[in-house]
């Protein structure tokens, strides 16, 4: 005899059964019949946040750094609308969360009813996907078909949209939980065409200045193990995108850093140098390619990625190869092994050889901190306090950020050998993602280190949810690069509008944050010089505050700007590279 | 090089497809000419026609954005092959006294059909590539048209091309 359950009692079971460990969420008037099916078990751990936006972005980043999909429940109208900005922010790094939304009873929907919002309309352009239950015997398939869509192919998030009369405990349907999902109108490439595949290593052996340049896509496709061996195997150079650190191991010495606005002087001038190019899971971003009229003049430009409309959107692909990272990746290095048997002498290792030797001469003198060796000890430089984050952490924390400058000096200064490790707001540049971010890693790896470098501005975007942690004893510790300014938008003011401050400063409005952690429960600290440092970064990261979570209010000097910075509607080798220094000189 | 194009689109009939793929339209700011849809024969697909221009690039990621809809079962770009295009066209002309006879005669011209008169008006039934029905509009003299209602283009490949799952 089958199973006869409500359709919350099935919604519920139907994420138990897809094995789903935790719900971000909070309860209203639409969701209520769910609640109390959440209640009635304790397979699903709902965790209750402080705002919506807050949930998805847990969801989120629970999802980047386990690879599952993070799961989202709240209730109509400010409940649904309030999951947008994360929704979004998952959208456009493609990772995939699952966002369950009450709805206005059936009957009601189209009427203006109370807390009613088309969560449907508001989200389409920003979903992978969407379903607006009709009946709950849908239910169990539209679960099925919402997991399914948002972890496969290039992953997204996906919006199920459930009218309160779907979940009514006393109508009872048959339950069974689908084995598989099959769609006609839907079925993700897998393996890249070996066609394409052979062509694709053929150029790559054929390369004089050959770069790798890995994205997200390496990353969310677990492919980082793939991409390290044939990169290792043709001793070639990579970069990562902003999305893609971890991908290939940050202390490698074939690691050129990241590329592109903020990306190393040695990164964009081997792009832009460079005769052929490897793009895998990348996609061209504005923020990496800066004018694409101009951009890597002599490359000719392999591009595997698993959307195909991802591919010659911006620029043309001499290769373009549509497949899933992981295994075109391994397809590649198995087609390269039998290339290099028959010919071991098929790369030319004078030109690579020589290509090394002119990065390396990059590298040297106008590397990462070249202008930061010279400048002594104060006042507190950003860099120098992520710098002993990741000596404190050997390199090994789940590391979230916000979005500015802050979240740049983490992305140059941390460096990351492990894929999911490096959890940030590429593509939407979302503030107030960094903190729940943090708490979805803390929840999918509770023993792990997570560390959230975040700014003032950003943090205060949603710091209700240290209130969160506290009740989830969560042990995050926060880093704050406090500049007592929108910093980026300020560099950008100083860089472009003449140092006109226009709303980009609160100095004297600012909170006091240790203060305010301690009146969440929470342990605070303050620094502000380089001898102190250290320590306290030691102390924040020891035994004794294991089990807490620590904000660190870092006061750094508010003038320091983050370079490289590219040049606007320039090609990849023109940037600024220090404050005073003006633009790169020619290589 | 803008040039116009006819893409054909398979999707699953369900609520909210249509709306996803205006709203990608919208969104990505492509534009849309004309669009038609009806469920087929296989009353679980819609098939959709719409007429857009673009240069190469831009047609080409109007057709892997379609074809990225979850919903989207089959994109055809029908101008890449010999196909036939059709439009239906119902429009109210004033026909009062000696013009009657010369709108007759014009809608004849057109392979055209009086579906509907009055004392001082027809309604002329015309079907075509869109081309033609403009035409017809013009023969006939803007300051004759009373109202137009026009389908938006419908097309198919010519001979064996078929457009199936
Ligand atoms: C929600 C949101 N609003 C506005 C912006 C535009 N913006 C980008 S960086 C930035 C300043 C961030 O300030 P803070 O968090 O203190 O970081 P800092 O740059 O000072 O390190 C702003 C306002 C944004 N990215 N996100
Ligand atoms: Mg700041």
């Amino acid at each position: 005899m089958a199973e006869m359950l409500s359709g919350a009692d099935m919604l519920v079971r139907a994420l138990q059964d897809e094995g789903v460990e935790y719900l971000f969420g909070y309860p209203g008037g639409a969701a209520l019949h769910i609640y109390d099916a959440i209640f009635k078990q304790q397979k699903v751990e709902h965790i209750l946040v402080r705002h919506e936006q807050a949930a998805a972005h847990m969801a989120d980043g629970y999802a980047r750094a386990t690879g599952r999909p993070g799961v989202v429940l709240v209730t109509s109208g400010p409940g649904a609308t309030n999951t947008i900005t994360g929704i979004a922010t998952a959208h456009m790094d493609s990772t995939p969360i699952v966002v369950i939304s009450g709805q206005v009873p059936t009957d009601q929907l189209g009427t203006d009813a109370f807390q009613e919002t088309d969560m449907v309309g508001v989200s389409r352009p920003v979903v992978k996907h969407s379903f607006l239950v009709r009946n709950a015997a849908e239910i169990p398939m539209a679960v099925k078909k919402a997991f399914y869509i948002a972890a496969s192919g290039r992953p997204g998030p996906v919006v199920i949209d459930v009218p309160k009369d779907a979940t009514d405990p006393n109508a009872k349907f048959e339950y069974a939980y689908p084995k598989d999902v099959a769609m006609r109108s839907y079925n993700p490439v897998a393996h890249g065409h070996s066609g394409q595949i052979r062509a694709a290593v053929k150029l790559l052996l054929a390369a004089k200045r050959p770069v790798i340049y890995s994205g997200g896509g390496v990353v969310q496709g677990d492919a980082a193990e793939a991409l390290t061996a044939i990169a290792r195997r043709l001793d070639y150079p990579v970069t990562n995108t902003l999305m893609g650190l971890g991908g290939f191991p940050g202390t490698d010495r074939r690691f050129l850093g990241m590329l592109g606005l903020h990306g190393t002087f040695e990164a964009n001038l081997a792009m832009h140098h460079a005769d052929v190019i490897f793009a895998v899971g990348a996609r061209f971003d504005d923020r990496v390619t800066n004018n694409p009229a101009k951009f890597c003049p002599s490359a000719k430009f392999i591009h595997l990625d698993v959307d195909p409309a991802s591919i010659s959107k911006i620029i043309p692909a001499d290769i373009p190869i549509v497949g899933a990272a992981a295994p075109a990746l391994t397809g590649m290095l198995g087609r390269l092994e039998t290339e290099l048997e028959r010919n071991p002498d098929a790369i030319d290792r004078d030109a690579i050889d020589a290509w090394w030797r002119r990065i390396d001469g990059w590298r040297g003198r106008f590397g990462l901190d070249h202008d930061q060796r010279a400048r002594g000890d104060a006042p507190l430089l950003p860099q120098q306090v992520v710098q002993a984050v990741y000596r404190a952490t050997r390199g090994e924390a789940y590391v979230t950020a916000d979005v500015g400058q802050h979240q740049m000096f983490a992305a140059q200064y941390y460096l990351f050998d492990e894929p999911r490790r490096w959890i940030n707001s590429g593509g939407l540049g979302t503030m107030g993602f960094g903190l729940p971010a943090a708490m979805g890693a803390q929840f999918a790896f509770p023993d792990a280190q997570v560390v959230c470098v975040t700014g003032e501005g950003s943090f205060m975007m949603n710091m209700q949810e240290l209130s969160t942690c506290m009740q989830y004893a969560l042990p995050i510790k926060i880093i704050n690069l406090n500049n007592q300014a929108l910093g980026m938008v300020k560099q950008w003011q100083d860089m472009q509008y003449g140092g006109r401050h226009s709303h980009s400063t609160y100095k004297d409005a600012l909170p006091d944050f240790v203060a305010l952690a301690a009146s969440f429960g929470h342990a605070g600290f303050r620094v502000d010089t380089l001898p102190e440092l250290e320590a306290v970064v030691a102390e924040i990261f020891s035994d004794k505050y294991k089990d807490r979570l620590v904000f660190l209010d870092a006061w750094i000097d508010p003038d320091e700007h983050v370079y490289p910075m590219a040049i606007k509607g320039g090609a990849m080798n023109e940037m600024v590279l220090t404050r005073n220094g003006g633009p790169a000189p020619p290589p | 090089m803008s040039a116009r194009r006819i893409i054909a689109v398979l999707l699953e009939n369900e609520a909210g497809a249509l709306s996803r793929i205006i709203g990608l339209f919208a969104q990505r700011n492509y534009n849309i000419e004309s669009l038609t849809v009806a469920p087929t024969e296989d009353e679980t697909l819609s098939r959709l026609t719409l007429t857009t221009c673009g240069d190469e690039s831009t047609i080409e990621q109007v057709t892997k954005q379609l074809n990225k809809l979850i919903e989207v079962v089959k994109v055809v770009d029908l101008t890449d092959g010999d196909h036939i295009e059709r439009e239906l066209m119902l429009v109210k002309v004033r026909a009062e006294g000696a013009q009657r006879p010369e709108i007759k005669r014009v809608a004849d011209i057109f392979r055209g059909q009086i579906v509907d008169l009055t004392p001082d008006a027809y309604t002329v039934q015309l079907t075509g590539p869109s081309e033609k029905l403009d035409a017809f509009i013009r023969a006939i003299g803007r300051a004759a048209v009373l109202e137009v209602a026009r389908s938006g283009v419908s097309g198919i490949g010519r001979g064996d091309a078929m457009m199936r799952l």
